[in-house]
């Protein structure tokens, strides 16, 4: 038992290690990258809680994202509060946001809850584009005044590796726990679940209110390290693309949106730098994903490592 | 114990159930029969509430249930099984039961303690009454025919029903997984105090185990009444069995 625990946890220690040493070793345009990554994957992370484990349709999950962002930027900028409120408020808006929203959604089924989230979502988006008193409109804010505790390259990435790792420790306790179980029992199969005694519909928005938390979070995070908001971040291009990041690393699989955050962050990065149609190499990657890897990356190789293994004792 | 009197269902002007009266009492085993499209499965989904009628009213236990949304009933005492395999298909076999079990006992929005620590004794007790206990590990999406239905009752059972509704139980199955079926049923019943309400297309299962049989007929109830009963009734005979 322990030798398991060892060789499960033993990989992610790791990481951690690296991840904690890489600042003083690499340039700090990488420490910046490694920070977005990790921003972009909490992102993703939560969107494939209500994505690939709870098997809804939300289509326009950037929203949330975006929601975070903006609470943090307009209490630091327009209310006499200390920081810290406004850095504790940002994840609650964007579950209450993501509440009020998922109660007309959940109503719906499959396609249908998809095109009223991704309206709704929208609106919000709007709203945010064309309010220019409050928002700044296109311009968004900027200069937002984030503490010198957490600003500066190297530290803001200390500040975004903690809280990262905190949010990943509850996420998979979450997808663990017997919510989670049950969660993937409704993407599988809704209707049974009603006939097994489970109020589908409460189970959904109860994930969507935590899958939206957690938007927030990396909302905030993203605050912190630009110390600045703009409308794009509630445009539905990146909804599509934290939606890919999930596809690409394996929706079914609890790690894969880490992988294909990273990998999606880093093609626009380095590809971005040679072309500006490194959206074309997306597609090209994306043909191949669904030919060749129906269940992303991470799927593939845990299906893989199941077969090697034999059958699995439990889940 | 449950009580249909007089339910009726359309589906754009076709009357699938039109009327039908049913009353189990408990302890008994009831089969549903009737041809193809008399109304039996509507009929199933009225009770489980799936669906709701347009007019009529069910009670279970003196209490009506009628158009309550499933898992309200579910929580009543009633669970079910579906005619066609109605599982978890990318779980395994032992979290598709559990996931029943953490329903019933209300611990499905646990968030921070390990499904593994839920239950594992009541599952491994299902999964050993089905004979599933050897394919605990398996992916429910890749058992045989035959496993997939019996899992289908055994989801159920993590409901720990007072009345367990099977539709079509033995369908698809050769004879053999039929016999096996058959068996189980009446082993549930019996060890576990069950009350089944089942509706099957093969005479000599239904005549075999039921104590009361139900006769629909285009969404009609013809009678209600002891097998006998049932096999000597002239209009039951016209409709169903055919005159001799």
């Amino acid at each position: 038992m322990n030798a398991l625990n060892l060789k499960r946890l033993g990989p992610g220690a790791a990481i951690l290690v690296a991840a904690a040493v890489v600042p003083s070793i690499v340039p700090r345009f990488y420490t910046y990258i490694l920070a977005v990554i990790l921003i972009t994957a909490l992102l993703a992370m939560s969107l494939n809680m209500v994505v690939g484990h709870g098997g809804l349709y939300q289509f326009h999950h950037g929203v949330f994202y975006g929601v975070g962002a903006y609470t943090v930027a307009l209490m630091l900028t327009k209310t006499p509060l200390p920081w810290w409120v406004g850095f504790v408020a940002g994840p609650f808006t964007a579950a209450l946001m993501g509440f009020l929203i998922g109660l007309f959604c959940v109503r719906l089924n499959r396609l249908y809850f998809g095109m009223i989230q991704i309206s709704l979502g929208s609106l919000i988006w709007a709203l945010t584009f064309r309010w220019y008193g409050l928002t700044g409109g296109d311009d968004g804010i900027h200069g937002i005044p984030v503490p010198d505790v957490l600003s500066g390259v190297t530290r803001s990435y200390y500040v975004i590796l903690i809280v990262f790792s905190v949010c990943l420790f509850f996420l998979y306790r979450i997808y663990r726990s017997p919510f989670g179980t049950t969660l993937r029992a409704i993407r599988d199969n809704p209707e049974r679940c009603a006939a097994i005694g489970i109020n589908v519909r409460r189970h959904q928005l109860f994930a969507i209110v935590i899958a939206t938390f957690f938007a927030g979070v990396a909302g905030v995070l993203f605050v912190v390290v630009e110390q600045s908001v703009f409308p794009d971040l509630m445009f539905w291009v990146l909804s599509l693309e934290i939606m890919i990041m999930c596809l690409l690393g394996g929706w079914f699989t609890f790690s894969g949106p880490i992988l294909g955050a990273a990998l999606m962050v880093s093609l626009r990065t380095f590809a971005g730098v040679y072309t500006e149609y490194w959206t074309l190499i997306l597609g090209v990657i994306l043909i191949l994903l669904i030919f060749f890897l129906p269940e992303g990356i991470m799927g593939y190789l845990s299906t893989k490592r199941k077969q090697k293994n034999g059958r699995r004792t439990v889940e | 114990m449950l009580r249909v009197e007089n339910v009726s269902k359309q589906f754009d002007g076709f009357k699938a159930v039109n009327g039908a009266n049913l009353s189990v009492e408990k302890g008994e085993i009831v089969a549903v029969i009737g041809p193809n499209g008399a109304g039996k499965t509507t009929l199933f989904n009225l009770i489980s509430g799936q669906l709701k009628p347009d007019s009529g009213k069910i009670t279970f236990l003196g209490e009506e249930i009628t158009a309550l949304p499933p898992h309200r009933i579910c929580k009543k005492g009633i669970a079910r099984s579906f005619q066609i395999a109605n599982i978890f298909h990318r779980l395994t076999v032992f979290r598709n039961i559990q996931v029943a079990v953490l329903s019933q006992k209300n611990r499905n929005l646990n968030l921070t303690s390990p499904s593994d620590r839920f239950f594992i004794e009541e599952t491994r007790a299902i999964l050993e009454s089905v004979g599933l206990a050897d394919k605990h590990g398996e992916i429910a999406g890749a058992l045989s025919h035959g496993d997939r239905r019996v899992l289908e009752i055994a989801i159920a059972l993590g409901n720990e029903p007072r009345l367990l509704i099977l539709d079509e139980p033995t369908a698809g199955m050769s004879p053999e997984e039929t016999a096996g079926t058959i068996a189980l049923i009446k082993r549930l019943a019996e060890t576990r105090g069950l009350t089944i309400l089942f509706c099957e297309h093969d005479m000599d299962v239904v005549f075999g185990v039921s104590h009361e049989i139900m006769v629909m007929e285009q969404g009609r109830t013809l009678i209600q009444g002891t097998p006998e009963a049932v096999k000597n009734d002239p209009d039951v005979q016209r409709a169903y069995l055919g005159t001799e």
